[in-house]
């Protein structure tokens, strides 16, 4: 199998928030600045990269009807690793995600790759599935926060930019804003993808 | 102390609202949200599951974690709980509701993976609550996650008779229709 298609799936043709639509509450939560949105994209690509290589080295030796429970534990623990490691290196970041780290956990993109892929193929491709997934990931948060910080408080990664510093319109990030902005980026993805399609 | 548990309920119910203010259990609240039916059971089986989740965790945290200085396990016991009583749940609504076990199909293990569970956890702890106000909280943010399910599903009900331009239809209407509700719901902030 092309190794180079595994990496690039979850970047666009499979990317696991604007298609799949899986793990869409820290999407919304944390992207209301690009700052948070690219801590939360590593910090999700890092617990997914150590799940998916670990739950693929065990994957034959765990009977099939506890495999979730396994799944599960062995996430957590990668996603307290990550939660302590962020808290000692990043206070500041650790207190603007809050509970978001530890709900990692239950993010359906890792228990979602875990299952789908990991379980079923080897380390190295499972490797750069997660790889590959985490960019997807990360850069559709930025994609979401671009928008958000940009037109609710006219900076990006905390710098003011001219003309949108003027007047900002709070709500894009409070709750309402990163739901609006998120329905109409996957409206206008489909739309890019039918135009496409059409030619 | 009797005023400070009513305006945690208030507050948890409308002002920060688990799905519309804080944006926590949207996997369901999308995925459930189509009919009426499947919502009210989604609904009642993750208020359920809220308190007993809330009421479970704190007690490990107060009388297991805290005393063997174990914090750190936090996240793995809490998760491990919740996935019991999920499971407890499904077994209970198999039994007793066949007929919601089918319409709820994936989505009744999947309360495991929502957010709003193990979001309520970890906010009854973090905002330091005792034993009665984290039930409440719970109990305050499963009902709100409720109301807004089924607020949700009578607008997508109504969604799916009418016209919407191709590239709108299903997920994206969802969340921008998710959107003016949640803007609706900011009309609560000022009430307690």
């Amino acid at each position: 199998m092309n190794r180079l298609a595994e990496l690039t799936k979850g970047i666009w043709k499979e990317n696991p928030i604007f298609v799949i639509s899986l793990g869409i509450c820290p999407t919304l939560a944390v992207t209301s600045s690009m700052t948070n949105a690219l801590g939360m994209g590593i910090a999700a690509t890092f617990v997914l990269m150590g799940s998916n290589v670990f739950i693929s080295l065990i994957r034959n030796l765990v009977p099939g009807k506890i495999r979730i429970p396994v799944y599960i534990m062995i996430i957590a623990t990668f996603v307290t690793m990550i939660d302590k490691l962020i808290a000692a290196f990043s206070p500041a970041l650790s207190a603007s995600l809050g509970i978001f780290i530890p709900l990692i956990v239950v993010n359906c993109i890792i228990l979602g790759r875990a299952e789908a892929y990991a379980s079923k193929n080897g380390p190295m491709d499972s490797l750069l599935d997660a790889i590959g997934m985490g960019i997807g990931f990360t850069i559709a948060l930025s994609c979401l926060a671009f928008f958000r910080e940009l037109l609710g408080e006219g900076k990006l990664y905390g710098f003011p930019i001219p003309f949108f510093k003027a007047d900002p319109a709070l709500i894009m990030i409070m709750a309402p804003g990163g739901f609006m902005v998120f329905g109409l980026l996957i409206a206008l993805k489909r739309f890019m993808e039918a135009k496409g399609a059409t030619k | 102390m009797s005023a400070s548990i009513i305006s945690i309920f208030i507050v948890a119910i409308f002002i920060e609202n688990f799905v519309l203010n804080q944006i926590l259990g949207l996997c369901p609240f999308i995925g459930v949200s189509n009919k009426i039916d499947s919502a009210v059971g989604m609904g009642l089986a993750v208020t359920f599951v809220m308190v007993m989740a809330g009421v479970a965790t704190w007690s490990i945290q107060a009388f297991l974690l805290i005393p063997l200085q174990l914090e750190y396990l936090q996240t793995i016991s809490f998760i491990l709980v919740i996935a019991s009583l999920v499971q407890f749940v499904e077994m209970v609504i198999r039994k007793t509701a066949p007929a919601l076990y089918q319409s709820l199909g994936v989505f009744l293990p999947l309360i495991t993976t929502n957010c709003a569970v193990l979001g309520v956890a970890l906010l009854n702890i973090k905002k330091n609550y005792g034993l009665v106000e984290s039930a409440v909280n719970s109990f305050g943010g499963g009902l709100g996650f409720f109301f807004a399910l089924i607020i949700m599903a009578g607008i997508r009900e109504r969604l799916d008779v009418s016209e919407i331009p191709e590239a709108m239809r299903g997920a994206p209407i969802a969340f921008v229709t998710a959107g003016l509700l949640a803007t609706a719901f900011m009309g609560f902030s000022g009430l307690v």
